[in-house]
């Protein structure tokens, strides 16, 4: 396919891989911020690729990871009500509450729908006039745009019975609790392409200024991630830090200013929450008071819910690149993707669930087995 | 989540007072939002994230960053033979 076959040359890999290590004298720690780069990172090797002293640290851009517990247990009361239809991106539907996930609810009668687009939304909501379709609107800024535009379009064409359960996180915030942190043990950053394709990448560059930390913002695709490595390391290296753009064939500085002008017409920046984390000051989107016909957490009384994480989970510690999934006792034990403990297993895109899924939670075993065997030959 | 996958616009129309695409994604077609890249012509690339084309694949850039990736790979190779014709003249010598 074009624009994805190009970026997945190995030979090319290879020699970017070469490269890398030619210019390398030091060890660094690289975070990639996106759930998106940290499946494809897991999913082609590409850490393993890396020269020894190349770290890569998987970052807290999941936005179905990051999403509260208190938040979903808030979708599942909804959607167990006999006049809604609920409708959610895939990803959702598995993750589970304090009682049962989506999937669930569905098998128990809940009306549960998972969509392509929130604009199919608007259909669902005109073939069932007698029903409510609460969207459960999660994601970065890449996925505010079509969110936005679901709410800016239901008041536009007067369809009174959809509603938005809004939990909508931002990136730069989360990078700067990160490099605040005193923990913290990033010195660069990949950036995450399709947040700035939407974006633009100028909110960075007083980040990378203020703390004196490369950002590169990196695409997807194993060339560009190994690309946007290269990069980092080249900044690291010649002591720079700077933001650097390797997806230059999707975006620019600016951004995508039509997205951005209906995102902002809907959404105003506040405090949220964070699985793992905790709460970040202004580090979310909220429904603007103009649009709270619409807005799920007014329309529907959803008492606050008492919520307890599991004692085991580091996910924290992992969302900020303090720890890796093979730190955690629990890590493809009692924590697997059908049963997860916290934010970072329960979605593709989450470190833990990434490396399960690939069998990195095997290679502990192996490694411990193959020590095993070589001590009793 | 926020995976975005660039598909060729195959077809541009109106529904709902929104400019729409029917988007190709190798044998898969599918409809998108245009209204953020509303200047999009059929034939034109576009990255589509959740039905909405978020950004429109820029051919040149896409050209030139993949150029500069193989030429950094010729500049690799163009390396070996002077290595080697080195080592080979110590060998020589």
């Amino acid at each position: 396919m074009k624009y994805i076959d190009e970026y997945r040359d190995g030979k090319l890999a290879a020699k970017i891989v070469d490269e890398i290590r030619k210019i390398q004298t030091k060890p660094w720690v690289i975070m990639e911020v996106c759930g998106g780069q940290t499946h494809s990172i897991v999913k082609h090797g590409i850490d393993q690729l890396l020269p020894e002293g190349i770290e890569l640290v998987h970052g807290p851009g999941c936005p179905v990871c990051v999403t509260p517990l208190e938040m979903i247990d808030k979708a599942h009361a909804i959607a167990r009500r006999p006049d809604v239809i609920f409708c959610s991106f895939g990803d959702m539907l598995r993750v589970p509450g304090s009682d049962g996930d989506l999937f669930t609810i569905k098998s128990q009668a809940g009306d549960v729908r998972i969509v392509y687009s929130p604009l199919d939304c608007i259909k669902i909501a005109r073939a069932n006039p007698d029903k409510h379709v609460v969207f459960f609107a999660i994601g970065f800024e890449t996925t505010a745009p079509a969110n936005a535009m679901l709410v800016h379009s239901a008041k536009a064409q007067g369809v009174r019975n959809v509603s938005v359960l809004v939990s909508h996180v931002l990136v730069p915030p989360a990078i700067a609790a990160i490099l605040a942190s005193p923990e913290n043990r990033v010195q660069a950053f990949l950036g995450p392409g399709h947040v700035c394709a939407v974006m633009g990448y100028s909110e960075y560059e007083p980040l990378s200024q203020q703390f004196h930390v490369p950002i590169v913002i990196t695409g997807f695709e194993p060339l560009d991630l190994l690309h946007g490595i290269l990069m980092a390391v080249r900044q690291l290296e010649s002591g720079r830090a700077e933001v650097e753009n390797q997806y230059s064939r999707v975006l620019d500085r600016e951004g995508n200013r039509p997205a951005q002008a209906l995102v902002f017409s809907v959404f105003e920046i506040g405090d949220r929450k964070w699985r793992g984390i905790g709460t970040i000051p202004a580090s979310g989107y909220h429904l603007r008071p103009e649009f709270a016909a619409h807005d799920a957490e007014q329309i529907f009384d959803v008492a606050q819910i008492a919520t307890r994480e599991s004692e085991l989970c580091i996910s924290g510690e992992i969302l900020k690149g303090n720890k890796k999934p093979h730190d955690c006792p629990a890590f493809g034990k009692e924590c697997n993707p059908q049963h997860p403990l916290g934010a970072t297993m329960v979605s593709a895109e989450g470190a833990c669930a990434a490396y399960y899924t690939y069998g990195r939670h095997l290679e502990q075993a192996d490694k411990l087995t193959s020590i095993h065997t070589a001590g009793a030959a | 989540m926020c995976l975005a996958i660039p598909g060729k616009v195959v077809e541009v129309f109106e529904q709902n007072t929104m400019r729409m695409a029917k988007v190709q994604f190798g044998g898969i077609t599918r409809e998108a939002c245009l209204e953020y890249v509303p200047d999009t012509q059929i034939g034109e690339y576009v990255l589509v994230h959740v039905g909405f084309a978020i950004s429109k694949v820029d051919e040149d850039e896409a050209k030139r960053t993949y150029e500069l990736l193989e030429e950094m790979d010729q500049l690799t190779e163009l390396e070996a033979p002077v290595v080697d014709e080195i080592a080979s003249r110590r060998g020589k010598s």
